[in-house]
């Protein structure tokens, strides 16, 4: 292979970089503007975010972004931590809403993906397809029947309206079953002939062969439910319920040092698992990358 | 099934006990099948495929106290209706930008990483890292960035742009388009490195040795082979591209200016309104549109990248 020029590979480099920073910029802005004090944050953010009272505290002209806070203060998240239970709570909803999603998806997922991995034929077939377009759909089409089956089961408005469909939802099942296929049959014949059952070939060589994809697809459930609007917004009318993701478009122009730090809060579990598990969420990513395999 | 009773006729001691052993075993393999895909299958039915059903139904029918068949009567609604096209010349608008343009700007980040670069590994975790932040953590940037009083205007200012309150003008798709990229490009960027990776390094370095070109590569090889992930990022980011009202709703709340007026804004207010006739026909029409979407990217793709399948 021909190797870029000098130049090529400085440019390159340099538009790289550009980019990078690009991206980790407003992550980056959020999680320092958290550490600015109240008045501070007024005094560079008044412009955009315009106080019920003016002329209270001082507000600069020009809007001014800024990244190393004058002075670095722990105020905002003390307020949040001890202070207003109300964004805790927010939080514990999100959590007590997403991670039920993540674990019952995953192991109903598990034993479906088993299901599909040794028994293929065409009704197998046209139910995996089944589900690859059931997993295509937008929230618009899928939302109407969650909620017509959570009203007739009479779960509207509590947390089972959005669990239970997130449970069975297929993105798991799909990806799960192509990372079983690939396990070399010997190993499943080989036990066979052990005499093993089906659910031990599933328990004690599937699940463990399974394992790095298991929490690689973890991960991206993680985000993507860590992440919801719409469905709290129809399924769960009351807003006491509502997980921080809605709630922190609610927030008081007022508060904004508070939302600067509760945005940082919220986004602490995913930067947690991504720093933790990159090459796993990698990894699942790359194998989400055809429909058809 | 079929097969077992078409060879049973000629039915002769062991060989009919091997055969219907065998049809015994199919039996039994059918039922376990189902025992392992029930819990799935149950639950898929349940909440998703049944009730769909219903909806169809719900889509066809009058109303709640008067069930007779009108035909097509709420499709008609629907789409006469002055917010449905609204939201649907949104939609269109903004996947039209949107989508392109986070395919090319995923692929060329890809090949850039692809090329030999310093600090490779740093620059995959900047760009995938959007990925793991919720956007309502993220709001209050772009609030900040594109407030009529805003960073990006200040900039502009500079070279005597005048101020644009971007959220409430025609731009304001484009602060959504620029979200959804930030947000998705990392995503369809590892996509493209997993299929620039499965291509035979064999087929690039007979093309290097016969002299080919970087753009003659690019094209006639390349290209090819990523064909499949052109057409999944495709797919996806016109999925994804459904899902911005998440933005636009944390951004601009429920009533937003009407170039961000989405089909959710349109369904909340049928959810709202307890609409379920013209909510059901929506849903159909949006679920039939999603349906010949995908059947034309695989066709496309099929007459596309048919000679590199395998």
């Amino acid at each position: 292979m021909k190797k870029p020029h000098l130049f090529g590979r400085t440019a390159l480099t340099v538009l790289a970089a550009v980019f990078a920073l690009l991206f980790v910029l407003p992550t980056l802005l959020t999680i320092t503007n958290s550490f600015m004090t109240q008045s501070e944050i007024t005094a560079n953010y008044g412009q955009v975010f315009a106080t019920t009272n003016p002329g209270t505290s001082y507000i600069s002209d020009t809007i001014n972004l800024k990244f190393i806070p004058d002075k670095v203060s722990f105020s905002q998240y003390i307020t949040i931590l001890f202070r207003s239970p109300d964004y805790l709570l927010k939080f514990w909803n999100s959590v007590i809403l997403v991670v039920p999603i993540v674990l019952l998806q995953l192991a109903i997922a598990s034993i479906a993906a088993y299901g599909f991995t040794r028994w293929r034929g065409k009704v197998s077939d046209v139910i995996f397809f089944s589900y690859v377009i059931l997993m295509l759909m937008p929230y618009q089409v899928t939302l109407v029947p969650n909620y017509l089956v959570s009203d007739w089961l009479g779960l509207l408005n509590t947390r089972w309206a959005i669990i239970l469909p997130g449970a069975f939802a297929p993105f798991s099942v799909f990806l799960l079953t192509k990372f079983m296929r690939r396990i070399p049959n010997s190993l499943i014949e080989a036990a066979k002939l052990d005499g093993s059952s089906e659910w031990q070939i599933f328990k004690n060589i599937c699940l463990p062969q399974c394992r790095s994809a298991l929490y690689s697809i973890a991960i991206l459930v993680f985000i993507d439910y860590w992440n919801m609007v719409e469905q709290p917004l129809i399924l769960l009318p009351d807003t006491s319920l509502h997980p921080l993701s809605v709630y922190l478009s609610t927030i008081n122009t007022g508060e904004i040092g508070i939302a600067f730090a509760i945005a940082v809060i919220y986004m602490i579990p995913g930067l947690l698992l991504f720093l933790h598990g990159e090459e796993y969420l990698v990894e699942g990513i790359a194998h989400s990358g055809s429909v058809k395999g | 099934m079929e097969h077992a009773t078409k060879k049973t006729r000629p039915a002769h001691g062991a060989a009919a006990r091997r055969v219907l052993r065998r049809s015994n075993e199919a039996v039994g393999n059918a039922l376990r099948a189902m025992a392992f895909l029930g819990p799935s299958l149950a639950g898929v039915l349940l909440f998703f495929i049944l009730p769909f059903g219903v909806v169809i139904y719900y889509s066809l029918i009058r109303g709640p106290m008067d069930s007779s068949f009108v035909g097509l009567t709420n499709y008609e609604n629907v789409i006469e209706n002055g917010a449905f096209q609204i939201a649907v010349k949104n939609t269109v608008i903004f996947t039209a930008v949107a989508v392109p343009l986070a395919v090319i700007l995923s692929l060329v980040l890809a090949l850039m990483l692809e090329c030999r670069i310093p600090l490779k590994s740093q620059f995959r975790t900047f760009f995938l890292s959007p990925l793991v932040v919720p956007i309502a953590s993220i709001i209050l940037v772009w609030q900040v960035l594109f407030h009529a009083n805003g960073v990006v205007n200040e900039f502009l200012s500079v070279f005597g742009v005048d101020k644009i309150d971007w959220l409430k003008s025609d731009l304001c798709k484009l602060v959504i388009v620029i979200l959804f990229l930030w947000k998705n490009l990392g995503y369809f960027m590892i996509l493209f490195m997993a299929a620039l990776n499965n291509i035979p390094r064999t087929l690039l370095e007979v093309a290097d040795v016969e002299g080919a070109s970087a753009a003659h590569k690019f094209f006639k090889i390349k290209l090819r082979y990523l064909s499949p992930t052109v057409l999944f990022v495709t797919i996806l980011s016109i999925i994804n591209s459904f899902k911005v009202f998440r933005e636009i709703y944390l951004l601009t709340g429920n009533y937003p200016y009407t170039g961000l007026y989405l089909m959710q804004h349109f369904m909340n207010n049928m959810f709202r309104e307890l609409d379920y006739q013209r909510l059901s026909a929506a849903a159909v029409l949006l679920a039939l549109a999603m349906i010949v979407l995908i059947a034309i990217l695989f066709a496309v793709e099929n007459w596309f990248g048919k000679d590199v399948e395998g």
